[in-house]
């Protein structure tokens, strides 16, 4: 029986692709949109029968990032798997579909006064494509990531194996934990199904504060800013010249604390202070603060390189100045090492091939990486985007034991898993 | 000569060649001594205990076991309750205690880089100068050792605002059980490729030893406010907790004792808690002084809502080390009102509390043995205490019957069978029912892309695991020459 015949016959809503449905620049043959784990096991069991190469979709909002994705055979398509399954505000936690809409989530949420405290920074992100792709914003300083915030999974195997791990409660220590192995994978291990998050109470006062100051007075502001007791929830830079930055700073808690915490970073900041920018804006609400912390400096979808630099808290400047000096536009979040950096459109493979071989020595000496997320399609085939990575051998033998058929998006992943 | 002695001989002859002379023991009587970790009730002489000082050193020892098949178990300061640590008795045992050199601090970066027999506490003790701190405290973090919080994710009461050993765990130096040495992670967050590091940290020894560990440090908050809050009984703390959480306070520890471990504390380091209190809440708030004197004042009215009848506000640092002395000495101090225990360590959605505390006192009642409850309120980790007579025949089985039964009571709703004592040896035989047989075997393959010959802490966490290399779903027996068994010869699950 061909493979979509399979597929029919196992009563899966099976269509061919069409231009929609284009994963970086190629074309799948099917589009499958289960809905359920059951139907998503289902559908693996077949695609292993059949040695059909998958790739997975939310919204399709990161399709562009790493590796270039393969041909394939099908495109599962998570869309119709959007239920918000549980919340339970009093134990802090929530689950959901992984086709689910973070934005939606986030929504029903915050009616209880809870949120999910990991910042979208790609509108249209889905629950599956949030722990796919370990993507965490501004707040990871005070609340964590999508990694320490991610307490439970059920996810479907290349195989079509069901299986669960970690729960609905806040603390637990039982077995391996199948979500940290699935978070950032990129779809190459195993299909997210269903995710359980723990959560937090949405802060009854937040601000944020920003001044640009001059890149000589940027380590000590960041370092003074780190140190501080006033606990920031986040510690963003923005930089684009070699002698400017702006500097953000959020704080979130109760009025009271909120209004005395805010006072003591405006005089910090007022010091190195070049101008009025827009410091000290009074800000409110989670999706209410500045526009620009809580997106990447380039645009995604494969038609702008943008990179993921990271480097130990003191690392940071210098590897924000190493690459604006290449002409980059730095941004992120001074405070956890971790920064996003958009390369000019005009770059080409060799130039950026030039940027990463001085950029990857460099953070690597600062305790970091360099890696190319998102940017066209001909350039991305062209450059090692994933760069070394630790334990690489250990990786492969988990993609051997989770996808032995490599069916799961090969070859997107580091080291060409 | 059997297979595994004459294995045991040749793994000692190499162990002997190339590691110092006092690094390796075979006296028996000094082998006895490694015999049990924290959970005495099972005891394992190990073939040979090997006391290593460095990575090179751990490395020898993982090949030499490697090349002769016998399996080799990582032991800190041995202070873990589920048998974690239990040696083989056709094993090596490597002991990390001595490889305890905190490498590298650096304030700026938030971060230290610590060997694996560091004391938990004393990285804390060496930051708090500069501001920083460590924060996963393990309630015995006096003498745990890092190894051994990663190896089983431990955290302790500041768990709930500050997340688990795996949030505070940046990179680890690995020997993988084919002798081949790793670094998982970086030292900067969200390090490219799987995260082998989140699936190592509570692996309990079962994917190789962790011989380096860089670690988060985090900013010693401005301030620190602990108080002690009276209730007539548990359900009234419980719904106490429940009003600050509910309020959006996530305070740093929010405990509960009731009112047996009260008794049990107050008879240990006379922590004169209010008297006659059926529960008492110790709540913690930290963070930047504006922020902790608004929550402070607003869980304190929260508690009085709810009945608390006395509450007293910690001073000073004096006045808050003795609200947590009762809450600390709490497992030990039930030594006093009995002779022997069990300590249990599940998990439950912690709205669950009341109904959970009423069932486990009837399931206590029809034992015919007592439970004290002294536990992570905030969230829902229970750490019932079975208290029972060894003297007293069959009581000891009734103990072991209700700690089993509360498992069951917490899988009823929807919770874990650990919460931070990992499973150990203890609780494998609990793994399938928190576990169906698929998510086991998808388990077993992380294992068998570290450890195909399973010789890392075999027995531990699974209760059948699967050979590697078999075809997926296709079962077979647990690898019996590898089931640890108690001096008796008893299996030990």
């Amino acid at each position: 029986m061909g493979l979509l015949n399979a597929l029919r016959g196992a009563d899966l809503d099976v269509r061919a692709a069409v231009s929609a449905d284009t994963v970086d620049g190629r074309l799948p043959r099917l589009l499958v949109r289960p809905r359920s784990t059951q139907q998503v096991s289902a559908l693996m069991s077949i695609a292993t029968e059949h040695d059909a190469v998958t790739i997975v979709r939310g919204h399709g909002t990161k399709l562009t990032w790493g590796a270039p994705a393969p041909e394939a055979s099908i495109l599962l398509d998570l869309s119709l798997m959007n239920r918000i399954l549980d919340h339970q505000p009093g134990d802090l936690i929530a689950s959901a579909e992984a086709g689910a809409a973070i934005a939606d989530l986030q929504a029903a949420l915050s009616s209880r006064g809870q949120r999910l405290a990991v910042d979208t920074m790609v509108p249209g992100t889905t629950v599956g494509g949030l722990v796919g792709s370990n993507v965490s914003g501004p707040r990871r300083v005070h609340t964590g990531t999508v990694r320490d915030l991610l307490i439970g999974v059920t996810i479907v195997l290349a195989d079509g194996t069901i299986a669960h791990s970690g729960g609905k409660v806040v603390k637990n220590v039982a077995g391996y934990d199948l979500g940290k192995l699935m978070t950032g994978s990129h779809g190459t291990l195993a299909v997210i199904t269903e995710a359980t998050f723990r959560l937090h109470p949405e802060p009854t006062a937040t601000r944020w504060l920003s001044t640009r100051i001059a890149t000589a007075d940027l380590e000590t502001v960041l370092a003074a800013a780190c140190a501080s007791v006033v606990a920031p929830s986040a510690i963003e830079i923005d930089c684009n010249a070699p002698d400017s930055a702006t500097v953000a700073i959020l704080v979130e808690g109760t009025g009271a604390g909120v209004a005395a915490r805010a006072s003591a970073i405006s005089t910090m900041l007022a010091a190195f202070d070049l101008g009025p920018d827009d410091h000290d804006q009074a800000k409110s609400g989670l999706g209410d603060a500045q526009d620009w912390t809580l997106r990447f400096p380039f645009t995604t979808g494969g038609t702008q390189v943008g990179l993921k630099l990271t480097a130990a808290l003191g690392g940071v400047v210098e590897v924000c100045a190493a690459a604006v000096a290449h002409g980059l536009h730095v941004r992120g979040s001074a405070g956890a090492g971790v920064l996003y950096a958009a390369a000019p459109t005009s770059i080409t493979s060799a130039e950026l091939t030039t940027v990463l071989s001085e950029l990857r020595p460099l953070t690597a000496r600062l305790g970091g990486t360099a890696v190319v997320l998102d940017g066209p399609r001909d350039i991305r085939s062209e450059v090692d985007v994933w760069g070394p990575v630790n334990g690489l051998p250990v990786m492969r033998r988990l993609k051997d034991q989770f996808d032995p058929g490599r069916l799961l998006a090969p070859g997107r992943f580091v080291g060409g898993i | 000569m059997s297979d595994a002695s004459g294995s045991i001989a040749a793994v000692t002859e190499r162990l002997r060649s190339t590691l110092p002379s006092d690094a390796v023991i075979t006296d028996p009587t000094r082998r006895a001594a490694y015999d049990c970790d924290g959970l005495l009730h099972y005891r394992v002489t190990p073939a040979v205990v090997v006391l290593a000082r460095d990575t090179d050193q751990v490395q020898a020892a993982v090949q030499a076991c490697m090349t002769h098949g016998l399996p080799f178990v990582a032991r800190g300061s041995g202070t873990g309750l589920s048998g974690g640590a239990l040696p083989h008795a056709d094993g090596v045992l490597i002991v990390m205690s001595g490889f305890r050199e905190i490498r590298e601090v650096s304030a700026r970066d938030q971060r230290a880089v610590v060997d694996p027999g560091v004391i938990n506490l004393q990285i804390s003790q060496r930051t708090r100068p500069d501001g920083y701190y460590f924060a996963p405290d393990p309630s015995s973090q006096q003498i745990c050792t890092i190894g051994g919080n990663v190896a089983e994710n431990s955290g302790g009461a500041h768990c709930l605002k500050y997340g688990f050993t795996a949030a505070h765990v940046l990179s680890l130096d690995v020997v993988t059980p084919d002798g081949d040495r790793f670094a998982f992670g970086t030292r900067a967050p969200d390090a490219p490729g799987y995260d082998v590091l989140g699936a190592f940290v509570g692996s309990e020894g079962t994917l190789g030893i962790a011989t380096s560990a860089t670690v988060r440090l985090l900013r010693t908050p401005e301030t620190v406010q602990t108080f002690l809050a009276g209730f007539a009984d548990t359900d009234a703390a419980g719904a106490a907790v429940s009003a600050i959480i509910g309020a959006g306070i996530v305070p740093a520890a929010i405990e509960m004792m009731d009112a047996l471990a009260i008794e049990a504390a107050e008879a240990a380091v006379a922590c004169n808690y209010p008297a006659g209190a059926g529960a008492v809440l110790v709540v913690e708030l930290d963070g930047p002084g504006a922020e902790v004197d608004s929550e402070l004042a607003a869980a304190e009215q929260h508690c009085r809502e709810h009945g608390a009848f006395e509450i007293r506000i910690a001073a000073d640092d004096q006045e808050r080390q003795a609200i947590w002395r009762g809450r600390k000495s709490a497992f030990a101090a039930v030594g006093r009102i009995s002779p022997d225990y069990i300590v249990q360590d599940g998990v439950i959605p912690r709205t669950a509390l009341p109904e959970v505390l009423r069932r486990m006192k009837q399931l206590a009642d029809d034992g015919g043995v007592r439970v004290a409850n002294v536990f992570h309120a905030g969230d829902g980790n229970l750490h019932p205490l079975v208290l029972f007579d060894d003297a007293v025949p069959g009581q000891a089985d009734a103990a072991e019957e209700t700690s089993g039964a509360i498992i069951d009571l917490c899988l009823e709703h929807g919770g874990s069978i650990t919460g931070e004592h990992g499973v150990g040896s203890d609780k494998a035989k609990h793994m399938p029912k928190m576990f169906t047989e698929d998510d086991l075997d998808t388990m077993q393959r992380i294992r068998c892309a570290f450890d195909p010959t399973g010789i890392s802490n075999p027995g531990k966490v699974f209760p059948t695991p699967r050979l590697c290399g078999e075809v997926p779903r296709r079962h077979s027996a647990s690898d019996d020459s590898r089931t640890p068994t108690t001096t008796a010869g008893v299996e030990i699950f």
